[in-house]
This record gives C-alpha cells, structure tokens and sequence, in this order.
C-alpha cells in the first residue's frame, strides 16, 4: 500500500527536485516574473490537457489536439479581421472545436475506429484545413481588445493562467462531483460492466471528444492572442507536450485511472522543464531528446505500477 | 493383456482449493473412438490437458506405445503424435489454408519457401478428407465447419496418432456435423485414435466405440457403447449425494411479476418464461444453449429480433440496459470481472455506479451519501473488507459478487438476474450466496439463476426451465427435480415420464 501512495505523489517529488536543480543553476529561474512565465506557457497545453485527461481515461487517445488549434488560430483570425463582433467569434470557433470533436467521437463510435488512428487522420486533415483558410500566410488585424486573453493581466495575474485555473476547475467538477466523470471512469476501467450498468457509453465517448475539441479551440484563441496573428503552423507538435503531460501526471493510458490533480502537476512539470531548459542555454535538439526521454520514463513508471498490482490482485 | 496407444496412470490433478481430477486411470485402444462424457466441472478440460501437456498433473503418469512420457509438454506430445483441437480453434486467420497446415514446418527450396509444394500438398491431403476447400483460401474466408477441417487438416499432416477434439459438433451446423462424422470414420479406419469429447448422447451413440465418464473430478467407467443406452449413461453422469449445502425454504409462489413472450434473437427461438414473486427460477442448459442470451436480451445488453417482456402485466420497452435497469432489473453476470466489477474502483463507486441519482446532493454527487450507502450494503451482505474505499480488485471472488449485487440492490431492483453466481467462488462464500437470495425473495423480489452446476440449480431453484439450442425444452417443477430429468431434457430429449410441462 504505502509503495502506491508513493508513486501518486511521487511526481511532485519529481517536480520539486527539477525546481531545486534549476534554481541552483540558474538563479534567474526563481524570480516571481519567471514563475508566472512558465505558469502562462504552461497555459495553452494546460487547457489541453484537461480535455486530454477526459480521452485518456476513457481508454482513448487524441492526436488531433495541435491541429484544431492551428485551425482555430486561423480561423479566428480570420473572423476577427473581418469585423465579426468578439463574443461571435468566440461562439463559432468554440463550435468548430466541437464540431472537429464530434467528427472523431462519430468515426471513433459508429465506424469503430481505433482512436489513435482516427485522429492521426485528422491530425493531418484539419492541418490541412488551417493551411487552406489562409493560403498558409499569417492572418493579422486581430482587434486590440481581443488580445487581453492572450496577454492581459489581471492584477499581476496573466489572464491565460486565470483560464487555465478556470478550465482545470471545471475538469474537476465534471470528473469528481458529476455521474458524468464517474461514467468516464467506468468507461475506461471496464467499458462492457459500465455498458451493464446503463451507462450510454456512446454518448459519453461522444460528449468527451467534443468537450476535448473545444478546450482545444479555446487553447486556440489564447495563443492566437498571444502571439497577435492566426498561422496555421501554430499548435504544431502540442499533442506531445499534453499526452505527456497527462501521463506523467498519472492517468494510466489503458485508461480509468488517475487525477486530474495530477495533470496540473505534470504540465507544470513539463513547463518548468522546458523554461528551465531555455534558461539554461540548452540547445533546442537537446530539449526534444530530454521530453522524449521523460514521456518514455513515465509510461514505464505507470507500467510498473500497473505490474505490480496485478500481481497483487 | 491388450496393447494400448494411451495410457493414463493414477492421474491427480490439484489447483488450489479444488481437486480437479483425482486417480483418474484410463487406457485407450489404438484406431479407436472414445468418448468422454461428463458434466460441466467433472474434470474433461483439465483430462485433456494434461494428456497435451498444457498441464502438469500432481501426481500419476503416463504411457504412450508403451513408453512413459516424462515432462510432458505440448511440444513433447506433438512429437508423439497426440493432438486436441480445442473449441477455440488455432488458426491465423490472414494466412492461407495451406500456410495455416503447414505452420512451422513449410517447405522450403533453397531457403525460400516452396508455395507450389505446399499447395499441393495441402490440395492432396485436403482431398484425402474428402473436402474441396482451395487450398489458397484465406482461413478468415472459410465457415467455422472449414476452420475446423484446417485444424483437422494440420494434425494429420503431424501424422498424428491420437486426435483429441473438444466438443467439435458444437459451433457446427447439420451439415457441418455430418461432414465432420464422415471425416472422423476416414480418420478411423486411417488407424488414428480419436479421443472425443462430447455433451450430446447422439453423437456419442452415433459415431463412438466405447465411452468414458467422468463425474466430479473422478473417473468412474468406461463401456462399449453398443452395451450401453442414453439413459444409463445420463444416470451414471450425474448420479451423486446431494449435500445439505443449500439452506431450506418454504416455497410460496406470490403473483407473477414478469413474462417474457415470444422472444427471438439470434440463438433464441420462441421463448416464453414467466417468473414469480418469491421463487427462484432456475434455468438450466449446456454451456451455449442460451440461458445467458435470456438474460442479456431481457437486460437490453443484446439485440432482439422480436419479443415481449411484461412486468406487471404491463408492456416494458427494453432496448438498452438502462430501459431495464429503469424497469427494476438488474443482472449479477457471469464473468464478474470483465462484466461485473469495476475492479480499480473503490467498493463504494462500484456500488452507487448504476444509480448516481442515490447519491446527489443538489447537483452534485456527495461523497458523504456515497459512503453511507455502500457501508450499509458492506454491513447487510456481510461484505468482508476494511473499509469502503478498499479497491474493488483486491476483494475476494464472493464478496466481489456481493458487491456487484449491491449495485442492483441500491438501484432498488425487483427482478434479480444472477448469472452462474457462484462460478469461482469457495464454498463458504457459495453457502453465504444462497443465503442472500433466500433473503431476497423474502423480500418479495424475484430471483432468476443461471448454473451449470445442476445441484445447485435443485437445491436453490422452486422451478427450473431447461434450454436446448436456444428452445425450452421443458420446465421442472419441484418434485420432478433430478439430475437425470434436467440432463434429459438438456439434451433435446424428451421425458419418459409425464412431469413435463408443455409450452
């Protein structure tokens, strides 16, 4: 029991000791600007990753996370360029997250292809949809008023790191005090005993992926306000910082098992990784060799658990 | 004394908490086709296996020719010629016929493989069958009946001398049935010993030399088949003292509660049941006759083609689970952990799963009404654990199926579906199962029990329904209760006696 209780907190351990390692090397990392630098990088593939959480626990995946968001980017770009009033625009892209979220969950359903597979395919196809919106060249001409969301503050607080806690807050409503998240659980922990218990797995796996699609839109809109322009290459590569972010922090990719508590952890994880690194001059390449490193470390971190409590039970 | 091929000496067999086969001596006659006969449990499976060497035995031993095997294993009974074709069948369904003959041993010519040797071999070996099947076909493209004939296909080109097959009539049409007769006589006069086990006394008088039983896990005899008749065969198969294990009961039958008319599915034709308040009704049936899909069709977990279920008198619509659960059903099914349990869940979620309702406070779920509930299911069924937030995973097999019988408790159900309730679980646990549904139907619910294990089913059950390849072939009422009555009729065989209900 207590070597359990160890690996659930064993990530922030992990966390706390990359923090030490870092700010004794690099005494820049500890500044308060810093700190609330890697909470706002951390933002985006924050809002991602609870609608990664959702996917994964249900025993799915979801490659197409950088895709919709380079759409969204585009598209919203797009939109607010042409004059169509904010709170519209805010509408219809979260609509087009959800549409891109329905067509996976449809395929995924009905047609009973694997996950992993079907959003491979429209992790291809909806960057292909961004490319074509805008011809593949940035969309400027954002309104001014938009960019709060991107890089406005609320007292010192950055506004995507508000939107982060808001979504991380709602994530855990609907998983831990909502039927809705214990129905996600069963679903991934025993899909034909939830089915036996009357819960529509259908319409849950449904209602997941379009949740997922449109946190990622929504991820969308703040990086497009970050970065003041709509490009279609935006959210290119995102899939593997959210993925690992969730596995390291400690949902089970066989799905129905882990917190989204722990998700926060892992993104943080990640994000401090990846700042700590640039801090430190480490190259680029090194960087990707380092956060492959660390997703592999992870899986096999849960497989061990996982190994160990079969052999109990 | 008379040569044998087989040989199986003093054999015991010991899983853990259970005597799987104990002294089992058997010795079979070079070109001949014995018959195993037996219950559900009595111990065939576990026989087979060890004669393959997927098993090793706990004591006893075993001559071939003559010889003993020492360490058996599926490859040191390979070389000697014994072969089983199990129900599952082991074929690569992508890969040819010819391919699938010949796994692990295909022709080669300078060290590429020689497909025009394999094909004809296999084209000529399938012809000595006497079955046209091309030998290029992909194994997935053929019928189940074909797949099988594969299998049957690759053992003779092992020269096989000991052919085991595992209730092979089971998934076969007619046809298929009498094709496969004729391929085993051919096998026959090739010299081969068929070791054939079976369920159905037809076959057995049909196509058998001598026949073989076994009951509980011990080998009681073996006789020529012409010597013998269906119905001794039956008494000696299921004849054994029925223990005082189940808790006594008055039997008084309240208003009946549900009907099911005119159901047909895929495997079910044209059945109607009835069930009342306070009894137990059992059904009873061979592995496959269609007791479960019963209950999954009345559950709404399988697609009907036509059918009627009542409760109360009243027309229910069920077409998915939740129309039944709605409906006051619930089912305890019969693989408990890939269907029943939640097994990474603590005990308290796998009890409120079907009925989050019971639990909310305002909109949200409360982990305070969570607990309270599932401690008071813990304390009523006697559930054995440390506390409510144990994992479902690491109970035991009775109180796992306790716990998924609070799941339907706690949704209020009045119409319990206990599928082989008491399949691996030990014998305290079992006593304490039958307990609980007597206290069910105390309380005015009405129990449906599923077994394979006819004791059980008498000792529990007020009536019992017998299924034959998905029809009622009869309902007992309790003084027709026997052992040889529900074996009878489980067989697609008329009663002799006049205690058969028509329908």
């Amino acid at each position: 029991m207590k070597k359990i209780d160890l690996s659930k907190y064993g990530i922030i351990f992990a966390w706390i000791m990359l923090v030490i390692v870092f700010s004794v090397f690099e005494p820049a990392f500890l500044k308060s600007s810093n700190i609330f630098n890697i909470l706002r990088q951390v933002s985006i593939v924050g809002v991602c990753s609870v609608g990664m959480t959702f996917v994964i626990l249900t025993g799915g995946m979801d490659l197409s996370v950088g895709s919709v968001i380079g759409m969204s980017t585009v598209a919203g770009a797009l939109l607010l360029s042409n004059g169509i009033p904010i709170p519209l625009v805010f509408v219809l892209i979260l609509l087009m997250g959800a549409a891109a979220g329905l067509f996976n969950g449809f395929f995924i359903n009905e047609v009973g292809i694997a996950p992993i597979i079907m959003t491979l395919g429209t992790m291809t196809a909806l960057r292909g949809v961004a490319f074509l919106l805008c011809g593949g060249f940035p969309v400027y001409g954002i309104p001014e008023s938009f960019l709060m969301i991107g890089q406005g503050y609320l007292g010192v607080v950055p506004v995507p790191v508000i939107l982060m806690v808001i979504v991380f807050g709602v994530g855990y409503v609907l998983l831990n005090k909502l039927p809705f998240g214990r129905s996600v659980y069963g679903i991934g922990g025993n899909t034909e005993a939830a089915r036996l218990s009357g819960v529509n797995v259908k319409a849950v796996l449904y209602k997941v992926y379009i949740l997922a699609g449109v946190l990622y839109a929504l991820a969308g809109l703040i990086l497009m306000a970050r970065v003041n322009s709509g490009q279609a290459k935006s959210g290119e590569g995102y899939e593997m910082d959210v993925i690992t972010g969730c596995v390291l922090g400690g949902i089970s990719i066989s799905g129905g098992e882990g917190r989204i508590t722990g998700v926060v952890i892992g993104v943080l994880l990640m994000g401090t990784l990846s700042n700590g690194m640039v801090l430190m001059d480490v190259s680029e390449y090194w960087q990707k060799v380092v956060k492959g490193l660390v997703l592999i470390l992870a899986v096999t971190l849960d497989k061990l658990v996982q190994r160990r409590q079969s052999v109990k039970a | 004394m008379e040569k044998h091929i087989l040989e199986l000496k003093n054999i015991k067999k010991v899983f853990p908490g259970v005597c799987a086969l104990d002294g089992v001596s058997l010795a079979f006659r070079p070109g001949e086709i014995h018959a195993i006969a037996g219950e559900n449990g009595a111990g065939k499976s576990t026989f087979i296996k060890i004669i393959t060497g997927a098993i090793q035995p706990t004591e006893g031993q075993i001559f071939f020719e003559g010889e003993e095997i020492c360490s058996n294993s599926p490859i040191v009974s390979m070389k000697h010629g014994i072969t089983a074709i199990y129900q599952e069948f082991n074929l690569f369904p992508s890969l040819t016929a010819a391919e699938n003959i010949f796994f692990g041993r295909i022709p080669k010519k300078n060290g590429m493989v020689d497909y025009r040797k394999m094909y004809q071999d296999a084209e000529v070996l399938l012809k000595q069958l006497g079955v046209s099947i091309s030998a290029q076909a992909r194994v997935s493209s053929l019928s189940v009946g074909y797949q099988q004939i594969i299998e049957i296909a690759r053992a003779v080109s092992c020269h096989a001398k000991v052919l085991i097959m595992d209730e092979p009539s089971a998934p076969l049409t007619d046809n298929e049935t009498r094709r496969l007769f004729e391929i085993v006589e051919r096998l026959k006069k090739d010299g081969i010993t068929i070791i054939y086990i079976s369920h159905r006394m037809e076959e057995i008088f049909r196509l058998c030399d001598r026949v073989s039983v076994f009951r509980d896990g011990k080998y009681i005899r073996t006789m020529e088949v012409k010597d013998t008749s269906a119905d001794e065969l039956i008494q000696i198969m299921v004849n054994r003292e029925l223990g005082e294990q189940y808790p006594k009961k008055e039997y008084q039958r309240g208003k009946k509660v549900l009907e099911i008319r005119g159901l047909n599915t895929a495997l079910l034709k044209d059945i109607h049941l009835e069930a009342y308040e306070g009894e137990i009704l059992g059904l009873a049936g061979l592995v496959g006759a269609g007791r479960t899909e019963i209950a999954r069709a009345l559950f709404g977990a399988d697609r009907i083609k036509s059918g009627v279920f009542l409760i109360d008198g009243e027309e229910v619509s069920i077409h998915k689970t939740m129309d039944a659960i709605r409906a006051g059903i619930g089912l305890i099914p019969e693989d408990r952990k890939r269907q029943g349990v939640f097994l990474r869940e603590s005990i308290r979620h796998n009890i409120s799963f079907a009925h989050f309702k019971g639990i909310m406070k305002g909109p949200f779920l409360s982990e305070k009404l969570d607990a309270k509930a599932a401690s008071s299911y813990i304390e009523s069924l006697g559930i054995k654990t440390p506390s409510a937030e144990q994992t479902a995973g690491n109970l035991s097999g009775g109180n796992q199926q306790k716990v998924v019988l609070a799941k339907w408790l706690f949704t209020d159900s009045r119409i319990l579906i206990f599928d082989e309730p008491t399949r691996g679980i030990d014998v305290g646990a079992k006593q304490e199962i039958y307990r609980l549904m007597l206290e069910l139907i105390d309380r005015g619910k009405v129990v449906i029990m599923i077994s394979s294990e006819m004791p059980e089913l008498i000792g529990m059950a007020d009536r019992i329904v017998v299924l034959h390849e998905g029809q009622i072939s009869g309902t007992l009422e309790k003084d027709a209760f026997t052992q040889e009555n529900i074996m009878t009729l489980a067989s697609g065989m008329p009663l002799q006696t006049g205690s058969e209900e028509e329908h």
